[in-house]
């Protein structure tokens, strides 16, 4: 796993690859919290991820709470097709705006 | 305080690389904790107890760290261990102890055992997937994330006068090609079918066991077609406090638990309660001769009623009896339901066998049994609907005296038994269908009609349809030479044995599902229809298809279109139910007028009005619920007449008189096809005779005066 975090168009961007599993899990949240403090638009590119555990998936949300709490928003770019499938029986995609392009998470971000 | 700064956040032992510390007592099972999980387990007879750690799915352990004695107090030993992968561990005890099965000893160090607080079982994750059947540890206990976010959702409370019920099997509802969802035979599935649920109209699932079970359990071909037989319905716990793996999507990733929140908060949120069926009368460990699990390797005594030589009291049927008063296993059953009630929001429970769960460790029946009386006045469980199966598979029969401490509702099995006869045709059934119609009084004068779940069919026995197309079970297909199921079934095959081209009887098979459902819901108590019932579901005359993966179990959602009249029907039976408060009464009627508007809050009639005839040669009746009186004579409703004739020819029932200002106007007639056979709410037709009604040949009518 690899997380990195960057910003375009004031909107923070975070991207993961690999495997968010519970060994890189503490990683991946470690990086993105300190990324999204204070911020309200926020954009997690999952395109390169290739499975999201209980313990990844429960980092997304508390990404969520965080930014919600500012009345803030956070679109996930790039989630395939396996992992929104879990993410939506699980509940998990419910709080989040999904994406296919970056272009298209900036516009969805832009738009609210 | 930060957790770093707690003593206990650092490890004081270890054991061959493994950190570890004392553990904390409670709570019973695995707990998340900072920088470790602490584990807690008891035995009041075991000498000794070894921790078993493997990595999820491995065939061997990576750790096993005997408790060092100084760990356990009193009969419970703990430990924290730290530093463990959440996800990927699998964990399990050993039990050192005395093998003496005639003092009712059965420890067996050789065998791991799964812990009975474990709130995630691995081993059947995904539904039918090939097991090891080699494997050292096959049910194997896991962690579960609880913290999931149900933002504002809340058990529903909705009156129990007002649900009814809609009995389902998870993989039976979505598993058949015709349910068109993505993940067929799933939790994630009923969600997608919410849409459904609510055309249909019910608010309440009682989903059939949920709690992890081994569907290879007994597993064998079936002698007429060679295909495997299985434990479908799952009244055989392996663990009390894990969902069924197998009966979620992502179940072979872990995350059953966060799956199944996921499906009752949506369900709540679309108005719909959950209820569980649960099944603390017996384990799947069997008698002597089963498979060492859990309970009977941790501390056999304790969970199982002994008879004076050790051997297991069959009271569930299932070869051993959970021993549900004794103090340690109370309080896990208690634990369990809290559980249940508070960590997944669900709304209520039905207790199979229930009076197994009222019962002493020597199988005695108790007058004020502990365990039922703390579940009546448990706190977290004070909402909760409580559903008695009254009855147990050792004798006991408690419909109507089961102890109720002001809570228990029961499965009303005589409300069962009278609908099924008196809908054959059976004569001189008037006085008790009128019992059973107004709530039972005779049978729960102190309680209240909402003590009675009344209900004609159960996925125990016959469906609905196959209850007026056979009327012998055919479970040939069990590979039991049809020794399996029920023998007195109260069916009636409408004159062929199984389907037929015959219109005439498949008219009157219809009416016959017609005239079932309009009494369900025009009952006083809450009604509870089986799945699929709504769409003339058929187990071609299987009235015993615990063993049946496949079409006999699995809703076929072709239904609702070749059946589309008896979807319908069922669908405006069951709004104009929700519509009319004056069925739904809180408390028994009191046959007179107490709000002064003319006419008693209820009447009896027949082909004369006010008069019944209730003579052991008579077959119809009709009743009169005064809207004035409805719930208490608080809200107003219209008048609402129902007549039932199950006699076979049509008979004239002269109707009571209405008010100058009010009429009478059809609701339903049986008699009648689709789609005159029912109206919705606001359209019903103005009788043209009000004073006389023509009810046709084993035919119900509904009328509302307004």
């Amino acid at each position: 796993m690899n997380v990195t975090s960057s910003t375009v168009d004031s909107i923070i961007v975070i991207e993961a690859s690999g495997s968010i599993d519970s060994k890189t899990a503490p990683e991946f949240e470690r990086t993105a919290m300190a990324a999204v403090q204070g911020q309200k638009e926020v954009i997690i590119d999952l395109t390169n991820v290739e499975f999201l555990s209980s313990a990844g998936l429960r980092v997304l949300l508390m990404i969520y709470r965080q930014v919600k709490a500012k009345s803030g928003k956070v679109v996930l770019v790039g989630t395939s097709e396996e992992i929104q499938d879990i993410m939506a029986n699980t509940g998990f995609l419910s709080f989040f705006s999904t994406a296919d392009t970056m272009q298209e998470g900036i516009d969805i971000l832009k738009a609210a | 305080m930060t957790e770093s700064n707690r003593i206990d956040y650092y490890p004081t032992h270890e054991h061959e690389g493994i950190k570890f510390r004392r553990g904390h007592s409670l709570p019973f099972g695995a707990t998340m904790v900072a920088n470790g999980v602490n584990f807690s387990i008891f035995s009041s007879a075991a000498t000794a107890c070894t921790l078993v750690l493997f990595e999820r799915g491995a065939d061997q352990p990576f750790a096993e760290i005997p408790f060092p004695d100084e760990f356990r107090i009193g009969n419970v030993y703990s430990m924290t261990v730290f530093e463990l992968d959440y996800e990927r561990l699998e964990y399990g005890y050993r039990m050192d102890g005395p093998f003496d099965p005639g003092q009712g000893y059965r420890f067996d160090k050789s065998v791991i055992l799964s812990d009975p607080y474990a709130k995630v079982i691995g081993g059947r994750d995904t539904w039918l997937a090939k097991p090891n059947w080699d494997n050292v540890y096959p049910y194997r206990s896991r962690l579960a994330f609880e913290d999931f976010d149900w933002e504002n959702d809340h058990p529903l409370e909705t009156p129990a006068e007002d649900l009814i019920v809609y009995e389902m099997h998870v993989r039976g509802f979505t598993q058949h090609p015709s349910s068109g969802v993505k993940n067929p035979g799933t939790f994630s599935a009923i969600r997608a079918k919410i849409p459904y649920l609510k055309e249909l109209g019910i608010n309440c699932i009682e989903l059939l066991p949920i709690y992890e079970f081994d569907e290879w359990e007994n597993s064998r071909p079936s002698p007429t077609t060679g295909e495997v037989l299985v434990n479908f319905w799952g009244y055989s716990t392996v663990n009390f406090f894990s969902p069924k793996a197998g009966y979620a999507a992502t179940g072979k990733f872990g995350m059953q638990v966060d799956e199944l929140k996921t499906l009752i908060k949506e369900l709540h949120k679309n108005g719909i309660e959950v209820m569980l069926d649960v099944v603390f009368n017996h384990t799947a460990e069997g008698d002597q001769r089963g498979h060492t699990i859990s309970f009977r390797g941790i501390d056999n005594k304790t969970y199982y009623m002994l008879t004076p030589e050790g051997y297991y009291f069959n009271f569930s049927g299932t070869g051993n009896t959970l021993n549900c008063n004794n103090p340690v296993v109370r309080n896990m059953v208690l634990d369990c339901l809290r559980y249940w009630a508070a960590d997944y929001h669900i709304d209520g429970f039905r207790f199979d066998l229930a009076s197994i769960l009222g019962r002493s460790a020597d199988g005695t029946p108790l007058s004020n049994p502990p365990l039922l009386e703390s579940l009546a006045y448990d706190p977290i469980l004070a909402k909760c609907k409580l559903v008695a199966e009254a009855w147990d598979a050792g004798g006991l029969y408690q419909v109507g005296s089961f102890p109720a401490y002001g809570r228990w509702a029961e499965w009303n099995g005589k409300y069962r038994d009278t609908m099924r006869k008196f809908l054959k045709g059976d004569p001189g059934l008037v006085s008790e269908m009128i019992q059973r119609l107004i709530g039972s009084p005779d049978m729960y004068s102190q309680r209240g009609p909402t003590a009675s779940i009344n209900f004609i069919t159960c996925h125990d026995g016959f469906t609905l349809y196959d209850m007026f197309a056979y009327n012998n079970k055919h479970n040939e297909a069990n590979g039991e030479n049809n020794n399996d199921g029920a023998n007195d079934n109260n069916s009636w095959n409408c004159g062929w044995e199984g389907e037929t081209d015959d219109p005439d009887i498949n008219f009157l098979r219809h009416k016959q599902l017609k005239n079932a459902l309009t009494l369900l819901m025009v009952s006083q108590g809450v009604p509870m229809i089986l799945m699929g019932d709504e769409v003339g579901r058929t187990q071609k005359g299987n009235n015993n298809t615990y063993c049946q993966d496949n079409e006999l179990n699995w809703l076929d959602w072709s239904a609702k279109e070749t059946n589309a009249d008896i979807f319908n029907f069922a669908r405006r039976i069951i709004r104009f139910r929700h519509d009319h408060p004056v069925l739904r009464s809180p408390v028994h009627f009191r046959y007179w007028d107490y709000v002064g508007s003319g006419y008693p809050d209820i009447s009896f009639h027949g082909t004369k009005a006010w008069s019944v005839d209730q003579s052991a040669s008579s077959r119809a009746f009709a009743f009169l619920l005064d809207g004035d009186h409805a719930k208490e004579g608080i809200v107003k409703d219209v008048m609402v007449y129902v007549a039932v004739n199950m006699y076979w020819e049509g008979l004239h029932f002269e109707l009571p008189g209405l008010p100058a200002e009010k009429k009478w106007y059809l609701v339903s007639n049986t008699d009648v096809p689709a789609p005159n056979d029912s109206f919705d709410g606001g359209k019903e037709p103005l009788l043209e005779n009000q004073h006389e009604f023509l009810v046709g040949a084993r035919s119900t009518v509904v009328l509302i005066g307004k």
